[in-house]
């Protein structure tokens, strides 16, 4: 189950963890990502708060969190090779995991089809 | 008037492919209140090259310029003799006339520069990496201070009191409007101060200066681990860069960020700016650091070439979360240094730093057997502190009028602390001739009698 | 996620490798050339030092110094190195170079020539104010035509460039700010207009301002509703550049001034485009309390490949206690620094000082050099020429460019990229394609206000003749991209000592020093 943020930002349920990360819209629109900051476990983020930093060559951009709750971990291979965001933005390019997390906000945030048609729409 | 090419035809010409009727009609937009209706009152109109250049030069002649006299002027700023194909070369037009090396197509040969001055500032202070240069000595230091916060997370730092009084000033400004506590020692006179004791979980920083401005010269590296143990990082300011030709570099120390004044090297006096500040860190503290970075990478082609790099930092992206303000560096002052330090070289600079030091001891032992006359340090570069028998600020005046620039008297730069009264600092370099020698002790003994 | 900064290619496209290769890479008067450390010749000395008297040491404990890495070379080789450097730029000498907001006019010769006169260049700054009453006439008269200029009664001559400027003048308001009583003493919020250049609200956050961002109006200016809707009982100040960064004279100026001012604001006016209304406009007409001015823009001092600029800051009457120190005053015994409260001349409120010394005086002589050549007449005569040259421009490319707002213009001509909409040419490809026909590309993706902004600014400094072949050079380059020809563009440039470079990879790994070859080869391992 996967849902998005008016900022960019998906997070997906998996199992007791919430994974976040930024679209595929998202790095498209960032260009190169070169460089990448994500939280240390331990650390709790609130809705539409910083919780991570993204920067291309040209573009330096915070991660809000898109939902409230407590760092599990954060991806160390995207720090290691921030390619890993534009070649993957979904996947293995995830930024942090979240436990603890607000599923009522989850609920709320729009399913695919309303982010689809909210980027088509902002495009 | 000779830099305006346009003619009046050429006006005319002008304002009829725009459809306007007159050049004020242009400036229709600005309030008519605030438009003036002809040349500015209360300044003189335009004048030729040769009219120009007598007034200025008149104010000029009003000044001593410190190579017509025997001076033993530092404090923070420092003669040496400039090889003439520095100033040649700054002045090429390509250099002198362009601009931040935005375009990297059409600036390789200042990237280029920033790229190999980096390497410089590297190998000079013993750091891992230095950026494209500061506005000089002071605000490298003020900025040391906030990226030593930044990285610490930490808002309290502590200033020796070896620290050029103004660089300390200027950080006090910070501190006041960017938020962050100083303990900003009292004047170290003797070059003893042990700040080891006062670094606890809750400072960002220790801020050393090294030779101090009394000029005490210290091994740092005690301190350096006394900071590493409690999470702080040191900070040593160096504001006479050709000392880093004789000294244990700060990098060896163990310093966390080195800041200079690189004025000693190709720059000038220039009575105090443009200067040129140097900053290097340690590799992992890149992302952190302020100004502009010059950094390697490949064309179109697949050639070696250089690009301003890791911008994101900088304010015209970053904006309010940018890690400094700062836009402009110091750029010709720091082709300048390279320049003058691409001609030293590894020899030169070490043989130099020799010459400036073994200048002063002679000074040193001379001084020191005037009557009267203490010298404070135990351990100098080219610079130290002399205890006269009366208050420092009248015999240097008296000495200026018969033709002496003596030093810089420490009341200047502590006007509100009387125990530094009697304190001058005297300074030798390179320029400074066995007669010059002669004259000074000469005058300061009969000063003195 | 926020997104700020307009996304652009960062790293080459494949491109097919120039046709016109030579042997060595060399292409006639333009040499590749090694960096310094690789042309290392051990044993070859560029400078002859005296011999270095055998003297004990004095170090106190501390260890001489064993090595240092640097490279030992002749000064033909370092003249050279250089002078090859050197063919790698453009610059204003060789080529137009219309870089909008940031002034690249002519730097006469004659500036050079008296910053390096030895009443100048060699004067210490701290050697005695008796025997450096010439440099302190110097600043004192830049600060009496900086005064007349803007109409404003004090300035503060420390700042080492705009930014720094920025910073003092914001200084100076907080410190002001903070010297009333209760509520009125906490006020800390800045308007900044979304145009501004990124400095303006880097410097208000820097220190301890909050930002406050105001829209832009359909025209380009600040939206005045929406400001109106801003002001309170919070506000310190706004921060407003005029001409604005769309090159356009905020025409509600007064009125804005007046609006802040009675609610108990200060006005900062960024003077980076102070150019266009020099000696023709007192901004102290216009209700400012503080703007820097860029020497380095206005007052034709060379822009040195990054600096050192200088960024003196004007200030009214409300600000003038609060300046930083130190500062001249001229009496019945000549001219003194301030440098220390409680010195005569010190006023007690002084917020401090900003700088180790007395300010960029090797600037201070070129502006003053420049001001006193151009005079009253020149300098109004140059206001007009750089707006009427940028009006120029805007009217010969705005029927094949597209211009998003209404002119006239002031000082530069701003376009955005509509004219290269489905060409599949960006505002990038088109800046290189210029470089090729010997031009220096204008300011890109600035303001942010416009999408793929090209901003234009000619100066006064121009000739007819140039602006004529500008006009036709770019007539035909959007020509030719609206003919379809995007690969020929995304090839540009062709003729540069380097073509496009990788800025990705330059910020992946960056790469910020030499190394010696072994150790890089470590390094790898």
């Amino acid at each position: 189950m996967i849902r998005y943020t008016k900022d960019h930002e998906w997070v997906r349920i998996d199992g007791d963890l919430a994974v976040c990360g930024i679209t595929d819209h998202a790095q498209g629109q960032l260009g190169d990502v070169v460089f990448v900051e994500v939280p240390e476990p331990g650390r709790k983020v609130e809705q539409g708060k910083d919780a991570a930093v993204v920067e291309s060559v040209k573009a330096a951009s915070e991660v809000y969190a898109p939902i409230a709750g407590t760092v599990a971990e954060g991806n160390a291979a995207i720090v290691d090779d921030p390619s890993l965001v534009n070649r993957d933005a979904a996947g293995e390019g995830w930024f942090f995991k979240l436990r603890d997390f607000d599923r009522a906000q989850f609920d709320a945030l729009m399913d695919e089809a309303a982010y689809r048609a909210y980027v088509a729409e902002t495009a | 008037m000779r830099y305006l090419p346009l003619t009046e035809a050429d006006r005319r010409a002008m304002l009829a492919t725009i459809g306007a009727p007159s050049v004020d009609a242009l400036f229709r937009d600005v309030p008519q209140s605030a438009r003036l209706t002809g040349p500015i009152a209360g300044l003189p109109a335009h004048k030729g090259e040769l009219e120009v250049e007598r007034i200025v030069g008149r104010m000029a002649a009003r000044s001593v310029p410190v190579s017509s006299v025997p001076s033993f002027l530092g404090a923070g700023v420092y003669k040496h003799h400039v090889p003439a194909s520095v100033d040649h070369l700054i002045q090429r037009g390509e250099f002198l006339t362009s601009y931040t090396p935005y375009q990297p197509e059409v600036s390789q040969g200042t990237l280029q520069v920033l790229f190999e001055f980096q390497t410089q500032v590297a190998l000079l202070t013993g750091m891992e990496v230095a950026n494209a240069s500061m506005y000089d000595g002071s605000t490298a230091c003020a900025e040391a201070v906030m990226m030593a916060n930044r990285a610490t997370r930490r808002i309290r730092a502590v200033l020796s009191g070896g620290l050029h009084p103004h660089y300390r000033e200027v950080n006090e400004t910070n501190a006041r409007f960017v938020g962050f506590t100083l303990d900003a020692r009292p004047a170290d006179v003797d070059g003893t101060e042990d700040l080891a004791a006062l670094v606890d979980d809750l400072t960002s920083c220790v801020v050393v200066q090294n030779p101090s401005v009394f000029g005490h010269v210290r091994d740092y590296s005690d301190l350096a681990q006394a900071c590493h143990a409690k999470g702080a990082l040191l900070v040593v300011v160096v504001t006479e860069v050709v000392s880093l030709g004789l000294l244990t570099p700060p990098g060896d120390m163990g310093a966390d960020i080195v800041v200079a004044e690189g004025q000693g090297l190709g720059v000038g006096l220039n009575f105090g700016g443009p200067h040129v500040g140097l900053f290097a860190t340690r590799e992992k503290f890149v992302r952190q650091m302020p100004g502009r970075l010059c950094g390697e990478t490949v064309d179109a082609d697949g050639r070696r070439g250089f690009v301003l790099t890791l911008s994101t930092r900088e304010q015209h992206i970053r904006r309010e979360k940018a890690t400094s303000n700062i836009c402009t560096n110091s750029g010709l002052c720091a082709l300048a240094f390279s320049i003058h330090l691409s001609l030293l070289g590894e020899r030169g600079l070490m043989d130099l730093a020799a010459l400036n030091h073994a200048t002063a001891v002679g000074l040193a032992g001379r001084l020191a057997a005037v009557k009267g006359v203490a010298v404070l340090n135990r351990g100098f570069f080219n610079e130290f502190t002399v205890r006269l028998p009366k208050p420092a600020a009248g015999v240097v005046e008296d000495l200026a009028s018969r033709g002496i620039l003596a030093g810089v008297p420490a009341s200047r730069l502590w006007p509100a602390d009387p125990s530094v009264a009697d304190l001058l600092l005297v300074c030798a370099t390179e320029t400074t001739t066995a007669s010059d020698v002669d004259a000074f002790v000469e005058a300061l003994t009969e000063v003195l009698a | 996620m926020s997104m700020n900064g307009q996304g652009r290619p960062t790293r080459p496209e494949a491109a097919p490798a120039s046709d016109a290769a030579t042997l060595t890479g060399n292409a006639g008067l333009v040499i590749e050339e090694a960096l310094i450390f690789e042309l290392d010749s051990p044993g070859a000395v560029g400078v002859d030092l005296p011999p270095v008297p055998a003297t004990a040491q004095h170090l106190g404990g501390v260890k001489p110094r064993r090595s240092i890495g640097l490279p030992q070379l002749s000064e033909p080789t370092v003249v050279r190195h250089y002078t090859r450097l050197s063919q790698k730029n453009m610059a204003i000498d060789s080529a137009f170079y219309p870089l909008g907001s940031c002034t690249m006019k002519h730097n006469p010769r004659l500036n050079e020539k008296m910053a390096r006169l030895p009443g100048f260049a060699d004067v210490h700054p701290l050697q005695p104010v008796s025997t450096a009453q010439g440099s302190l006439d110097l600043v004192a008269e830049l600060a009496r035509w900086l005064n007349t200029l803007t109409g404003m009664p004090a300035v503060a001559l420390s700042p080492g460039a705009g930014a720094h400027g920025e910073m003092c003048g914001m200084m100076a308001i907080r410190a002001a700010i903070e010297h009333r009583e209760g509520k009125d003493s906490r006020r800390r919020r800045v308007l900044v207009p979304e145009s501004a250049h990124g400095t303006n609200p880097a410097t208000a956050a820097a220190i301890g301002f909050t930002v406050d961002p105001i829209p832009a109006d359909a025209t380009g200016r600040v939206d005045v509703a929406a400001l109106e809707a801003k002001l309170g009982d919070d506000v310190a100040a706004i921060m407003l550049t005029n001409p604005n960064t769309c090159g356009l004279f905020e025409r509600d100026i007064v009125h804005i001034a007046e609006m802040v001012h009675a609610a108990g604001g200060f006005f900062y006016c960024d003077g980076a485009n102070f150019n266009a209304i020099v000696g023709r406009v007192r901004p102290a007409d216009l209700g400012v309390d503080a703007m820097h001015i860029n020497l380095h823009k206005t007052f034709s001092t060379p822009h040195g490949g990054g600096g050192p600029g200088a960024g003196p800051v004007v200030l009214s009457e409300a600000l003038a206690p609060f300046a930083p120190r130190p500062f001249v005053v001229r009496d019945a015994s000549g001219v003194r620094i301030v440098e220390h409260e409680g010195e005569a001349g010190s006023t007690g409120l002084s917020f401090g000082r900003m700088k180790a010394f007395h300010g960029q005086m090797g600037m201070f002589v070129r502006a003053l050099t420049y001001m006193l050549s151009h005079g009253a007449d020149g300098l109004w005569q140059v206001a007009s020429d750089s707006v009427l040259n940028a009006n120029y421009v805007l009217a010969s490319l705005k029927d094949v460019m597209s211009a998003p707002f209404e002119g006239p213009c002031m000082h530069e001509a701003l376009f955005d990229d509509r004219f290269l909409k489905g060409t599949g040419v960006s505002t990038l490809d088109f800046a290189k394609a210029m470089i090729d026909e010997g031009y220096h590309p204008m300011t890109m993706y600035f303001p942010l206000v416009v999408h793929g902004a090209m901003l234009i600014e000619p100066t006064e400094t121009e000739s007819k003749a140039t602006l004529d072949g500008f006009v036709d050079t770019m007539r035909r380059l959007a020509q030719k991209a609206k003919a379809g020809e995007a690969d020929w563009f995304a090839a540009a440039p062709r003729h540069t000592p380097r073509r496009r470079l990788d800025e990705t990879l330059a910020a992946r790994r960056p790469v910020l020093r030499w190394r010696p070859p072994e150790t890089r080869a470590q390094a790898a391992e």
